[in-house]
């Protein structure tokens, strides 16, 4: 084989994840085989034409824009909160004493339970339902961002202090960057999370969206039409990974030595 | 003037320092030596405003600048923005000046990370001297370095001191790099730590 070592194994990587997807493919068509009944189980070719349809009636891509809008707004809500939230009680240890219990309740709190109450107490409305996944997940966020917070160089601390960077400078320039890590571990998994949390959210209490969508074909016991629904979701917050995430991952990792 | 003036420091029931006082006139050098675990960093915090949890007074002027063992760089911004956050007031000219002075010409785009040891202590001296400062503290910083790269770090440090004349306390436990580079030597001694000359 030609090329570098990266390029080799870039290549190596890509056939593994090809034949991997490929064997799933596969399993789906034996086991839609073996039911044989399209109800349950449809083949792989069979979603085309609904999909299609959903397409061209403009259903999908408003219900997809719909729950991505909920994605963004929960997603850029918790992550704001659980930062600001992690890094104060990384950095005061009093602080933390106080409300790591708090956090511990939420942490275990079932994410069922937040978004009844939350559709209970504010209403069946826009905002309790993205609230509900923000407190969801500002636990999570919080976790991860007060351990980044914990290893924070004092070294590097001092350095700033002594040269008088202000407070905003030491933010962006000393702390955040530190964090960058651990932001974009929270973020990954953040997203990952709240998606299938908008999801239940939008099946329990609101009129569009792919939770809403899904709710309705499984009143109709329509399988064909939650999988165009759910894969269609996959596929763009796939793109949020592919054309988001991973970009800026690149971006704040360029200047580590290779 | 630098006034320096610690009647007092402990580390929870332990007191690490008894009286420490000496003043640093403008341009001066002034050396702290005194073995390992002394306290010598100890001083060097609290002169510097990194410590504030002593008894005592220190006098010391806003521009101040510092060395220490580890370059202690920001290793996610390049090297010209590692002189121009820590110096506002430093202009893009200024700054390349400075990259320059040290020998790291055409190389302020790079990240530290991508420099050699040996440069990333350059940069870290232009930093240091960058902002003429009025107070220069530095900790230990040749103690880990092979003895050439040492001796061209004090050479290039002698002549920065030379040309911006700050007040400058240097720690160190080298007798030899005290007697090179200081005006004036203070010895760290007994427990807890004070000054016996």
């Amino acid at each position: 084989m030609q090329g570098t070592p990266e390029a080799r194994q870039t290549i190596s990587t890509g056939a593994t994840t090809g034949l991997s997807i490929a064997a799933l493919l596969l399993l789906w068509i034996v086991a839609a085989a073996l039911t044989d009944d399209a109800q349950v189980l449809p083949q792989p070719w069979a979603l085309i034409q609904p999909f299609l349809r959903e397409l061209t009636s403009g259903e999908l891509l408003y219900h997809l824009g719909a729950t991505l809008l909920r994605v963004i707004w929960a997603f850029s809500l918790a992550m704001l909160a659980g930062c600001a939230l992690g890094l104060v009680m990384g950095r005061y240890p009093r602080v933390n004493q106080w409300l790591d219990p708090w956090l511990v309740i939420f942490l275990n709190l079932p994410a069922l339970v937040l978004i009844v109450l939350c559709y209970l107490w504010i209403g069946l409305n826009e905002t309790a339902a993205i609230l509900a996944v923000v407190f969801n997940k500002i636990p999570n966020v919080a976790t991860v961002i007060r351990e980044g917070a914990r290893a924070l160089d004092p070294q590097i601390d001092a350095m700033a202090k002594v040269y008088r960077m202000s407070g905003w400078a030491r933010l962006r320039h000393v702390t955040v960057p530190q964090l960058a890590p651990f932001i974009t571990a929270a973020a990954r998994s953040g997203i990952a999370v709240i998606w299938k949390i908008v999801l239940v959210v939008e099946f329990l209490g609101r009129s569009s969206g792919v939770g809403f969508q899904i709710h309705l074909y499984f009143q109709l016991f329509d399988v064909a039409m939650v999988l165009v629904y759910a894969f269609s979701f996959i596929v763009v917050m796939l793109m949020v990974e592919w054309l988001v995430l991973q970009p800026w991952e690149r971006h704040v990792r360029r200047w580590r030595a290779e | 003037m630098i006034r320096v003036d610690i009647r007092a420091k402990h580390f929870g029931p332990t007191q690490v320092l008894g009286t420490v006082r000496f003043d640093i006139a403008p341009g001066e050098t002034v050396a702290l030596v005194g073995p390992s675990g002394i306290g010598k960093s100890t001083v060097l915090r609290i002169v510097a405003g990194i410590d504030n949890r002593f008894e005592g007074n220190v006098t010391r002027p806003d521009a101040m600048a510092i060395v220490f063992q580890e370059p202690t760089l920001l290793p996610w911004r390049s090297a010209r923005d590692n002189l121009l956050l820590t110096q506002p007031g430093l202009s893009r000219d200024g700054a390349e000046r400075a990259l320059t002075r040290v020998g790291l010409e055409g190389r302020g785009d790079a990240f530290p990370g991508h420099l050699s040891l040996g440069q990333q202590r350059r940069l870290s001296l232009a930093r240091a001297f960058a902002g003429s400062p009025e107070l220069l503290i530095m900790d230990e910083p040749f103690v880990s370095l092979d003895p050439d790269m040492a001796d061209q770090m004090i050479g290039l440090s002698e002549a920065l001191i030379a040309e911006h004349r700050p007040a400058t306390l240097f720690v160190t436990h080298a007798r030899s790099e005290a007697d090179r580079l200081a005006d004036r030597v203070l010895e760290l001694s007994g427990t807890p730590a004070s000054l016996t000359n």
